[in-house]
């Protein structure tokens, strides 16, 4: 620690940091633009200055930069001198010189860091009268607005997008005061991870697009905190709402989850909720085939007809609804009659639930991933899989560069001094994965093999660190690259290795289980990463019971034993075969579908019930790191809709046996149930605080900010009235701008907002250190901890992979857009995912005399697909890629053996495009 | 690929040099100034799709040589006159007359800074203090320095140039 | 007469001196001397004692600089760098050329031994790329070292080894700059780097790094070779040894030459420059170049040494001044200034990127007449904001602000006339607009 004075005032700040930092970590104000926590510091906007004095003696003092200057003990500043703040008035004063002043039509108006940062510095006046310099703008795709004419040149964007996200097609271009931040010509924004330049620029060049043109201001958005449903990593965000619709949804920051940044998935891809494939209103399917719709009041009836007491019923859970769903389902059907419906990832699945829960690895935090300094990655693309872990990993990279830094007396935030002394070097991060990723770029070594490869090189580099027996049957090269990464291993400090699920194949996660194994025996500080499908994999994973798999179901079926079928948010087309399907369609005499969106299974119901989605309903989830989270509603009108364990509580009211269930009103009874049902989920109560929280005050947490407008108006075509504020009984938050919005828990802050700070810049004012923990913690709370041993776990080591002698063996790809259901319902999402896809390798596609984007028929035991080709020059000899989750290929499976003929037929989808003449977005 | 589909677009002759400028240095893409420079003097200015083409050769991103192409004032991403005309803006020149110079420089050509003649022949562009004040004011035709051009004649001197070429 | 090294080879004609008469006049002599006679530190401590001061422009000590960069085991793996600043595009600045385009061997010689004294693996020149008779007879010259063992494994059978390559600059004036210029040659847009870390440090691809400016490298053959005490003796003054200054503007012979540090600036401008134009007035001066601040007839007596010019508010720069008369206007010379340096701030930080073209914005509006007493007021301030040490990201923009406010102090009287007359009276003087 340091003693510093300010204005001659004496505090005590953490040595290292920087002074900005330090002054912003103590709640003064001091105005900045081109630091940011994550970024670091530059020093190019000049706002944060302030005078530092050399001695007591010394009253002229000089103009420093609070972000470029070392805290060092004993230091003299001050933030209020009149010189200080002149100079901070004649910055913003010459950034705003070319400012078009467009404030009314942007839409960052309100909670825009340059409106703040003007406010702060005292500009107000213009005194400017010469032109303004005007740029052309790009269209930079369906996720984001360009806007160049309000740029400032804080260098943020490329700073973040080139340095910190790996982009590569977005660059400050020009110079002087002609300075232009875009692409090299119009296009799509390349990266994953675009849309936190939302977030990061200061100002309204880079906004979101469908906010833009669906426009709220922030003070009119109705917020929650929330978890993102989009991927296993279970990211905090903030959706806004605002007449019903979910108009944005921001990073909501989580130290140890998220921090500042977000995937697009989970940024565009909540749109969803607002899809035209909403499911309203209940609806009972006729003899014709049609949906008669149904009120909330028949359907309950027809619902509690069809799970009467004598009914012999089954259900299919889901590990993307909450666990609360899912434990109502079980509890309705009885363990031995549900089904936790996971798809082909399942036997993958179980063993990172093994992994996790006996692996004796603790997983690993975003800061733990960060400062990682030896990465192994096994049988993952993680940017596809589990994007925001990319990120992070790109991050842990630059540790062996840091360090060359510090050794020259340059701390970690000085970020251009830092990347010059470190150029290139880059920590270890190894992939050995089964196709060409998004990290190679990073990666200090990539070795693409077949899903078993990988298995053998784990177990073989796990039985090297052990000093055990090899694995036979290595090439040369394999075995090179072992010896010299195990002694890689052993000079590490803080090694990471990462797999999961998306290879479909348990022998990739045995192996990475008993690598962490065999590495944690070496390092304590040993950390794992799993990835795991959906939001709420390992929640399912995590409920106790006997857990029938779907081929169970189906033969419960069609041996006459299940009346009645229950699905709880579950399109069955994505887990199993569409015969299968049939098979069960035809043997069960009621099936009950419960979900969000209109789905294929939909079709096969007799009963469908809309629930109510996370931007409805209240629930907890776990992710992969195996952290409950709750998130809550941010819609207060859900029509016809319910949240699914509600709809299942009523099930529940004629049966005889579990007419217990009916009087769990409240979610926190829910969670009471469970907890005291299944012990290893105690922890699910305090993953946040209960309904009940702050009633002694009288005062809820607030959804609205203060300046929430239009309360009576945004109704008056339907009542002159001002509407009731709604209640949410189930929740500590009050859907009004009356409550607390400052002093709370993390977990129900719904936005950050401080006077004078409107954006989401005022987030400091809720760390409790700057680009740290939040004040009061960090949300949810996790379940898993290490225990005992590490375990080496299930030690088979598979056969060495050979190409099939005629035909290809599949292997499963995610894609970040397309492969996750929900949010490829997203408009935004769709425009930017593939089609169906199928990836060769560069010599089988020129055997096959197939090009990037030609056609391809794909044949299968069960029939055929077509599919666009893509050519990834690293595809493992003998294997072709698909793409999961795309709606023509669910009925494909790793490991099968196929066949591909040319199909000269199929169009190109460059030229499908130009021949509609239509994009989705302009 | 795409990117190798680009690498023709550049001659052996350019590859060559450009790849003799990166074997002297450790980092691909710090050839990135020479490379640009390298086929500016082949082709008079660097279009998209050359820019494209060293892009790909020196493994980075168009927008990253982008923004290396527009920072320099000599790297042209426009099209430019068989020559160009660099003409000194900066102080000495104009204490000796260097504004009544340009002026009749645009008259006898016809252009102002940053155009092209109708013939294609010149490119008028400003240029900060050419280091050459005790001879002001001056400009470069091409390669070539000239000095003293209040004294001289500007159209003999431009057909000079045009005849040594 | 005093001794000439910088410029004593230089032929009437301008002709380059190549290598073997580069030879023949003694050069090369103190490379091969040097380089089997001395140590790197005793070469450092030579130059050290020697005083030289770089001539870049900032007059920094240039054994003091050398001394920053780690020898031996502690400079760790990978190798070390020196660089000619050959940018010179200071508006005024034409001292450097000539070497480059008459006696390039000079400062090839001067590299080795300077690369030597650093034990450089590596060393560049940053050539301004409009310098194209340089870049012939450099890289001619380069040619011929190493051809003739100069240059390249174990030169000479010294046991020391350097390579040399010729950059051409793509053109701009921050490229100067030294950490501009690292980027510059990294293949990047020439931002200039956060110091600390100190090129000597950690410089051209993070490795250590230095950047001494052509004259300044010319200058080390002949302290090495004879001596501290001889360097030291040539300055009239506290600075040591001669220095190329010259004089651009009206004045009867402009030029360069070769002086004592320490001359009086009325011998350099009455003298060698041959006073003024006939009809002429001089009004002020710049004493080093575009980035330096007004000096005045009353100046005239004062010793161009970096300290003597320093305390009298200006700097000695480059110690090319550009001349200012009296039938030409201050404003209109601070406005052509000020618009070179808005257009080559590399627009990275704030008050230079959107300052200066405000300051050439007033400055417009006083020429057009427009000008009011709140715009001189303005122009006073923002020049403040713009110019202040440390309130910028490097040295551009207060280089840039010294013109401005040394005219804003000198020539005030001009300002006002341009309010009161609504426009500028030396459009009636003839030449100039
Ligand atoms: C904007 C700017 C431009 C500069 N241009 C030059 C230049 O053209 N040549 C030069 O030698 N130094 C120039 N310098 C100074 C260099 O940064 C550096 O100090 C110098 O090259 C060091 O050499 P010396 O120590 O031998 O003087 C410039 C500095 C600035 C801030
Ligand atoms: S003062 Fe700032 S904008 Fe100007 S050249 Fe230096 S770094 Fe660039
Ligand atoms: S925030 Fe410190 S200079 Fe920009």
């Amino acid at each position: 620690m340091a003693t510093i004075s300010i204005d001659g005032k004496h505090y005590e700040v953490e040595d290292g940091s920087n002074v900005l930092e330090a002054v912003l970590g103590l709640g003064l104000d001091l105005p900045y633009f081109c630091w940011h926590p994550a970024l670091g510091s530059v020093g190019s906007c000049r706002q944060c200055a302030l005078l530092q004095f050399q001695n007591a003696d010394d009253d002229r003092g000089r103009i420093v930069m609070g972000c470029m200057t070392q805290v060092t003990d004993g230091m003299l500043l001050s933030l209020s001198d009149s010189r200080a703040k002149a100079f901070r008035a004649d910055v913003i004063e010459a950034l705003m010189t070319n400012h078009p002043h467009d404030c009314p039509v942007c839409a960052e108006g309100g909670e825009c860091h340059l409106q703040d940062m003007t406010v702060m510095s005292g500009h107000r006046d213009r005194r400017y009268n010469g032109l303004k310099n005007t740029h052309v703008n790009q269209d930079l795709g369906p996720l984001i607005h360009h806007e160049m004419n309000r740029c400032i040149a804080c260098y943020r964007c490329v700073r973040y997008y080139q340095d910190y996200a790996g982009g590569t097609d977005l660059a400050a271009l020009g110079s002087h005061d002609h300075v232009y931040f875009g692409r090299h010509e119009d296009g799509t924004l390349e990266s994953e991870f675009a849309g936190n330049l939302v977030e990061v620029c200061p100002t309204g060049v880079f906004t979101d697009k469908s906010l833009v043109h669906d426009y709220t201001r922030k003070w009119d958005l109705q917020s929650a905190p929330s978890i993102c449903t989009a991927c296993g990593v279970g990211c905090n965000t903030i959706p806004g709402e605002r007449y019903g619709r979910l108009k944005r949804i921001h990073n909501r920051y989580h130290h140890e989850v998220n921090g500042y940044f977000l995937c697009d998935r989970g940024r565009f891809g909540g749109g969803w909720v607002n899809s035209e494939r909403r499911l309203r209103q209940a609806g009972a399917q006729m003899s014709d085939g049609c949906f008669a719709p149904l009120t909330q009041e028949q359907a309950v009836q027809r619902l509690q007809t069809l799970c009467g007491a004598d009914s012999k019923l089954w259900g299919i859970g889901s590990p993307r609804a909450s666990l609360e769903s899912n434990w109502m389902l079980r509890s309705l059907v009885g363990d031995e009659h549900y089904c936790p419906g996971f798809g082909p990832e399942q036997d993958a699945l179980r063993a990172v639930m093994t992994a996790l829960t006996e692996g004796g690895v603790a997983t690993a935090t975003l800061p733990e991933i960060e400062a990682a300094d030896l990465v192994i990655i096994v049988g993952e693309d993680i940017t596809q899989s589990a994007p925001r872990i990319a990120l992070a990993l790109r991050q842990s990279v630059r540790n062996l560069g840091l360090e060359q830094a510090a050794n020259l007396g340059v701390q970690h935030w000085q970020d251009a001094a830092v990347r010059n002394i470190a150029q290139n070097t880059r920590s270890p991060l190894v992939e050995w994965v089964s196709a060409s990723t998004r990290l190679a770029d990073v990666a200090t070594k990539t070795l693409t093999l077949a899903p078993t490869d990988i298995a053998r090189m784990g177990f073989a580099l796990a039985a090297a660190l052990d000093e055990g027996a090899g694995v036979d049957g290595l090439t040369a090269d394999q075995t090179t690259h072992v010896v010299q990464l195990a002694s890689r291993v052993l000079g590490a400090k803080r090694p990471l290795i990462v797999s999961g699920c998306s290879s479909h194949d348990a022998s990739v996660v045995y192996a990475a289980q008993a690598l962490a194994a065999a590495v944690a025996r070496r390092h304590a500080a040993t950390r794992v990463v799993y990835t795991v499908p959906e939001c709420n994999s390992v929640g399912v994973g995590l409920l106790k019971g006997t857990h029938k798999d779907l081929a169970d179901v189906v033969a419960a079926a069609e041996a006459g034993h299940i009346d009645t079928l229950v699905v709880l948010e579950n399109d069955l087309y994505r887990r199993m075969k569409k015969e299968w399907v049939t098979r069960l369609a035809a043997a069960v005499p009621n099936i009950v579908v419960l979900d969000a969106l209109e789905t294929s299974t939909c079709d096969a119901a007799q009963l469908v019930l809309p629930v109510a989605s996370f931007t409805e309903a209240e629930g907890t989830l776990v992710n992969a790191e195996g952290r409950a989270q709750r998130f809550y509603p941010v819609v207060s009108d859900v029509g016809e809709r319910l949240p699914g364990w509600q709809w299942l509580r009523l099930a529940a009211v004629g049966r005889a046996n579990r007419s217990d269930l009916e009087t769990l009103m409240h979610l926190d009874q829910v969670l009471e149930a469970i907890a005291a049902e299944q012990p290893q989920l105690d922890g699910i109560r305090a993953a946040a605080p209960d309904a009940s929280y702050r009633d002694r005050v009288g005062l809820k947490a607030a959804r609205q900010p203060h300046r929430y407008s239009g309360r009576t108006a945004m109704y008056a075509d339907k009542t002159l009235h001002e509407p009731k504020t709604p209640v949410d009984e189930d929740a500590p938050l009050s859907f009004s701008m009356e409550g607390e919005s400052h002093a709370l828990p993390s977990a129900l802050r719904s936005f950050v907002w401080d006077p004078g700070w409107n954006s989401n810049q005022s987030l400091h004012k809720f760390q409790a250190e700057i680009g740290g923990a939040l004040k009061g913690g960090s949300a949810g709370i996790r379940l898993i901890e290490p225990k005992g041993q590490p375990a080496p776990g299930a030690y088979s080591v598979p056969a060495a992979f050979e190409p099939p002698l005629s035909g290809w063996y599949l292997t499963a790809q995610y894609r970040i857009f397309g492969s996750e259901e929900m949010s490829a319902h997203a408009p935004g999402i769709l425009a930017v995912s593939a089609g169906p896809t199928l990836i060769l390798s560069a010599d089988d596609a020129l055997q096959l005399a197939l090009a990037a984007d030609d056609g391809v028929t794909l044949i299968t035991a069960d029939g055929s697909v077509d599919c666009e080709v893509t050519v990834d020059p690293a595809l493992p000899k003998g294997t072709v890629g698909f793409v999961v989750g795309h709606a023509h290929l669910l009925d494909l499976r790793a490991g099968e053996t196929v066949s591909l003929e040319k199909k000269p037929g199929l169009m190109r989808r460059s030229e499908v495009i130009a021949s509609d003449g239509v994009r989705v977005y302009g | 690929m795409t990117d190798l589909d680009v690498i023709p677009t550049l001659s052996p002759e350019e590859i060559a040099e450009i790849e003799h400028e990166v074997a002297l240095i450790p980092r691909r893409d710090s050839a990135a100034i020479d490379a640009l420079m390298i086929v500016q003097r082949h082709r008079g200015w660097v279009s998209d799709s050359s820019l494209k083409a060293i892009a790909a050769l020196l493994e980075m991103s168009p927008e990253e040589l982008d923004g290396i192409a527009t920072f320099y004032n000599l790297i042209y991403r426009q099209p430019v006159g068989e020559q160009v005309i660099l003409f000194c803006d900066s102080v000495s020149c104009w204490l000796r007359n260097g504004d009544g110079v340009k002026e009749k420089l645009s008259e006898l050509l016809g252009i102002d800074y940053g155009q092209t003649t109708a013939d294609g022949r010149y490119t008028l562009i400003p240029v900060p203090c050419l280091g050459a004040c005790d001879r002001a004011p001056v400009m470069m035709v091409g390669d070539d320095l000239h000095t003293h051009l209040d004294d001289c004649d500007l159209a003999s001197l431009l057909t000079c140039e045009a005849n040594h070429d | 007469m005093t001794d000439r090294p910088l410029t004593q080879n230089l032929r009437p004609d301008g002709s380059p001196v190549w290598l073997a008469d580069y030879e023949a006049n003694g050069g090369y002599q103190g490379l091969r001397r040097v380089l089997t006679d001395s140590t790197p530190e005793a070469c450092q401590q030579v130059v050290k004692d020697a005083r030289l001061r770089g001539r870049g422009g900032a007059g920094f000590p240039t054994g003091m600089k050398w001394s920053f960069v780690p020898m031996g085991e502690k400079a760790g793996l990978g190798p070390k760098y020196l660089i000619a600043n050959a940018d010179e595009m200071e508006p005024g600045t034409f001292k450097d050329r000539i070497i480059l385009e008459q006696d390039p061997h000079q400062l090839i010689e001067g590299m080795i031994l300077a690369a030597y004294a650093i034990q450089a693996d590596v060393a560049y020149i940053f050539l301004r790329g409009e310098y194209t008779v340089a870049a012939q007879r450099v890289a001619a010259a380069i040619k011929e070292c190493y051809v003739a063992g100069y240059l390249g494994q174990d030169i000479r059978g010294s046991g020391y080894s350097l390579e040399l390559h010729l950059h051409r600059s793509a053109g701009r004036y921050i490229c100067g700059e030294e950490t501009a210029l690292i980027n510059a040659l990294e293949g990047k847009r020439a931002n200039p780097r956060p110091k600390p870390p100190f090129p000597q440090v950690s410089g051209l691809w993070g490795r250590p790094t230095i950047v001494n400016n052509v004259e300044t490298l010319c200058n080390i053959t002949h302290i090495l070779t004879r001596g501290a005490d001889w360097y030291q003796s040539l300055g009239l003054g506290a600075d040591s040894g001669t220095k190329l200054f010259g004089a651009s503007g009206n004045v009867k012979t402009p030029g360069v030459w070769e002086l004592p540090m320490g001359t009086p600036i009325r011998e350099i401008l009455e003298n060698h420059a041959g006073g003024m134009h006939d009809g002429y007035q001089l009004r002020g001066f710049l004493p080093g170049g575009g980035s330096t601040d007004f000096l005045t007839p009353d100046h005239l007596d004062l010793a161009m040494d970096y300290d003597v010019i320093g305390k009298a508010g200006s700097r000695m720069g480059t110690g090319t001044m550009i001349v200012l008369d009296d039938r030409h206007c201050p404003i209109g010379m601070v406005r052509n200034l000020a618009r070179f340096f808005a257009h080559e701030s590399c627009g990275f930080c704030t008050p230079c990127r959107d300052g200066i073209p405000w300051i050439v914005q007033l400055l417009d509006r006083f020429e057009q007449g427009l000008a009011t007493e709140e715009d001189l007021a303005l122009l006073e301030e923002k020049a403040r904001f713009i110019g202040g040490i440390g309130n910028t990201h490097c040295a551009l923009a207060p280089g840039a602000m010294e013109p401005v406010l040394s005219a804003l102090k000198y020539f005030r009287e001009d300002f006002e006339q341009h309010i009161s007359g609504r426009g500028c009276r030396y459009q009636s003087l003839g030449r100039g607009h």
